[in-house]
Order: C-alpha cells, then structure tokens, then sequence
C-alpha cells in the first residue's frame, strides 16, 4: 500500500480533494440551473462551459453526487440500435466515450468487448438481420452470425440444444464497451468545476417559480434562486420535477434491477445480452459478473431488490453460463427508470420558456451521457431542438411521431 | 413473494395478475385531439396514493387497487363497479 494513502488515513486534518472544490455558498443567480448531478447534468453543465461559454453554472441535487442511476446502471455503452434516429445518436455517443478518458483527464476504464444480442426464436434472428442492416446503412459495425461463431468469440457459453431457450444466432456489435460509471460523473463534475460550474449537493429542489409563462427560479431547502434557463436532468423523478413546472410527461417510473456476482479471474470477455430471456451480462474490470434483467411488472418509486427478479435472472444465466452456479451474489440494487411508450428518451424544449428537459431515459441513458450533454447544452445556449434531438422532443407524442425503439435494453422482440 | 388480492378471487401471488396503470377519467367524447392524446399518453405517474387498474391474467378479471408506489403498500382492492360508485359519491360529494 502506498505510504501517502497510510499518512492521509491516520493524519488528523484532511486536506480537500484537489478533484472537488466544493462552493458552499449558493449565489442568488446563475444563468442556468441544472436539477440533477448525475451523469447527464454534470455533462451538460461541463458542455455549457466548454464548448458555449456559459460558466455561471450551478448543478444541484437533492442527495449526493451521481448517487441515483449514474451509479445503478450495468455500464453497457453500444450503437446497434434499430431506429435510424437511435443508431445515428448513440454512435455519435460511441465517438465522444472513445475520447473521454484524454478528455476529463481520469481513467474511464473505457473497455470494447464486443456485445452480442442473442436471438433464441426465429422472430428475434429477424430483429436481429433488420437491426444489422440498420447499423451497416449508418456506419455502425454490426452483424449477425451463427452459433459456431459465437462460441468462438465466447468459449465459455453454452450454445448446446438441450436448454429450454437454444441459441440460434446473434446481432454482433463489435464496438459494444463498458465503462466505469463513476469515473464519468467524477471527470465531467472536475473539469466542470474547474471552469466555474458549482455543484451543490443536498440541495433539493421543491418549487420551480414561473412568472409569465417563463421559468425564472427554483425555491430550494437552502433558499431561492433565480435562473435565466433551467434543465431537469432527474431520471426516476421526472414526473414529479416537472409537475412543479406545470406539465406532464409520458413517462412511467419502474424499477429496474441488477446485481453483481463476487469477484473472479477474467472468464466472460464480451458483453452478453438477451432480449427474449431478459438478462444481459458482463465482467466488469474487478472480475464481477455484473447482472441485469427486464424491468419489474409494475410502477414503483423504490430501488429495492427482489427475490422474484433474482429467480428469473438466475434460471435463464445457468442455461447460458452453466459455471455461473459456482458463483454468489455478493450486492443487489434496482433503478428507477424513465419509462416511455415508445422506449425512446425524450429531450429538449418544453411548454415552459426556458425550461428544458433531460428524461425518459428508462434502460437507455447511461451510454448516451456524453451525446446527450453536447446536444442538450446546445439546445439550452441556442434555444433551438438540435437536429440530431427533434425525434426525441417531448412533442412527438402529441403529433404520434413516436420513435418505436425495439433495440432497447430489456424489451422482448 | 407478494400477495395482491383479486376482489373477485381472492388473494393470489403478484405474478398472476398484469398492471394496468394509473386510472385516468376518459375524455368526453367531443374533446379535442390534443385532450384525447394526452389521455392516452400522459401519466400523472405520482410519488404517493394511486388508484391503478390491475388484471387477473387467469380469469381475465380487471379490478382496481389503491397502491402507494413509494412504499409498494397496497392499501385495498375493489371491483371496477366499487371504484365508481365511489368517485361518483366523491364527486356528488365535492358538488353538495
């Protein structure tokens, strides 16, 4: 162990994290609020300051820093989705996480394994081609190919028969990568910060303050304070924050789940999900299987865990990977999700001036936090809905120009 | 394993039955578009006490239940011609 990690534990004062200046002191204005200091409010706010000027900056939260889905998510970060505004989104979100690392200057751990969608009945191998065709259209490397290759790939699953779902075949996404999601909220509140931005954590928001049709302040536990724009970025909570700014949204929230299985010697390289059986996994970069299912049957504001989810995860994993019945679950968690009708997220202008939204990001949101904080920030300086963001505005539903987006995680073909 | 109680077949294991969302008063029926696709897309989606529709997959029985989606306690279940006769009274209620 380093002898400086020894010092700082047994010394008596402790010195600030050089990575985190903390401003205890809220001013009475910024020129833009952010709710929410996960993942996609720290980018946001870091994207404001770097690439539109706009450094007068204050993100808050009510609990701590990235504590909510940022730090719930299994991590997978992949382009092969099946709508062309869905693939031509996430692969700009691909390019950005591939300079990440250089570009917050903190190790992302940012690790390509090849993602596999497996297809277990002839409908999903169609999903599967017409996705295929969709990413090659748009300069995503994707393919399908057949058991034999898969099990070149991944020796260590079990492409046998005998198993209640046998695999047929699989959409191969060579470019599927994981990440450490910490890391990503860490790097963008640092470099945020050390342009202007303030993060205030423990700082709830409990009124957003509309005068006019204009959003202008948020009335907070610790005072109010006065905004020219605003952005909710609080998946789970969506509905609730922009009630208090006067409007509904499509969205329905429910837990998603996952766990983490003890630590183990690399055996899993690739990430391997399945639509149809509902599981995904991959081994993280510490050698835990990291887990996840569809998500539960009904609405919850909750992120329990339980014994029903781990029992249909489970059964499905050991026809998969028999050696998985070797191993214990050592840590177990849910998300809330942003659930859409359509599985597609919702971003940009609102009915309220100056109000901007950042939600229904249900299974899909953390390989999107760069994308999204480059468009978001951009749609919040200019005022505009980017191109790249006009399938995805909240306005779709009214005109039924929904963005049906079948290559979502844990969504049954 | 959870117990949801069908007003009608009594209380069953919580993967018998299928959510059906939050109860939403329908439209009249000479409302414009934009109300008609607001009830069918917008969710009050509410922190707290619901009324939500719930479905019996075995015998095809919706029924109505009173949930609180933080604490997952469902308070009570009632059948759809319960549920009404009381918003009716709540509303003749509000009225007197």
């Amino acid at each position: 162990m380093p002898f400086a990690l020894l010092k700082y534990a047994l010394a008596k004062e402790h010195p600030d994290d050089p990575h985190f200046r903390w401003s205890p002191e809220l001013k009475s204005s910024y020129d833009v609020i952010v709710i929410g200091a996960g993942g996609h409010g720290l980018a946001i706010a870091y994207y404001l300051a770097t690439q539109h000027g706009i450094k007068n900056v204050c993100v808050l939260d009510k609990g701590w820093l990235a504590g909510g889905n940022t730090a719930r998510n299994t991590t997978i970060i992949r382009a092969n989705y099946l709508t062309p505004e869905g693939v031509e989104f996430y692969k700009e979100s691909v390019g950005l996480w591939r300079g990440l690392s250089n570009d917050l200057d903190i190790n992302m751990m940012y690790s390509e394994r090849g993602h596999f969608t497996l297809a277990h009945t002839d409908a999903a191998l169609r999903t599967a081609r017409w996705r295929a065709e969709v990413n090659k259209h748009l300069g995503v490397n994707s393919e399908v190919i057949g058991p034999d290759e898969i099990k070149r790939l991944c020796p260590t699953i079990n492409i046998d028969d005998d198993v209640r779902y046998p695999i047929l075949g699989a959409l191969y996404h060579p470019p599927g990568a994981i990440a450490r999601h910490d890391a990503v909220a860490w790097g963008y509140a640092k470099e945020a910060i050390k342009r202007g931005v303030e993060v205030h954590t423990q700082t709830g928001v409990n009124k957003i303050i509309i005068e006019n049709g204009r959003a202008v302040g948020v009335e907070t536990n610790r005072g109010v304070i006065r905004a020219g724009k605003i952005v909710q970025a609080v998946a789970g909570a969506s509905s609730e924050v922009a009630r208090m700014a006067g409007f509904l949204l499509p969205i329905r929230t429910i837990p998603l789940q996952a766990c983490v299985s003890e630590p183990v010697k690399p055996i899993l390289d690739q990430i391997i999900v399945s639509g149809s059986l509902h599981v995904y996994i991959s081994q993280s970069a510490r050698g835990e299987m990291v887990m996840g299912g569809a998500t539960d049957a009904y609405g919850l504001y909750s992120s329990r865990s339980t014994l029903d989810f781990k029992e249909s995860l489970m059964a499905h994993m050991l026809e998969l990977f028999p050696f998985m019945g070797e191993l214990k679950v050592l840590r177990q968690w849910a998300g809330m999700a942003d659930m859409t009708p359509d599985f597609s997220p919702v971003m940009g202008l609102t009915p309220v001036q100056n109000y901007y939204i950042d939600a229904g990001w249900g299974t899909w949101g953390f390989k999107a936090t760069p994308v999204c904080g480059v468009r978001m920030a951009e749609c919040i300086a200019t005022d505009r809905q980017p191109d790249l963001l006009k399938p995805f505005a909240l306005d779709r539903f009214r005109t039924f120009d929904l963005v049906g987006e079948k290559g979502a995680a844990s969504v049954g073909h | 394993m959870k117990i949801l109680t069908c007003p009608i077949n009594g209380p069953r294991n919580i993967t018998e039955f299928v959510w059906g969302g939050e109860v939403k008063a329908m439209p009249d029926a000479a409302s414009s578009d934009d109300q008609w696709t607001e009830y069918l897309f917008l969710d009050q989606n509410i922190a707290g006490e619901i009324y939500e529709w719930w479905l019996h997959a075995p015998t095809n029985t919706w029924f109505i239940a009173r949930r609180n989606t933080v604490t997952d306690h469902i308070i009570e279940t009632m059948t759809v011609d319960a549920y009404f006769v009381r918003t009716s009274e709540q509303r003749g209620g509000s009225a007197a």
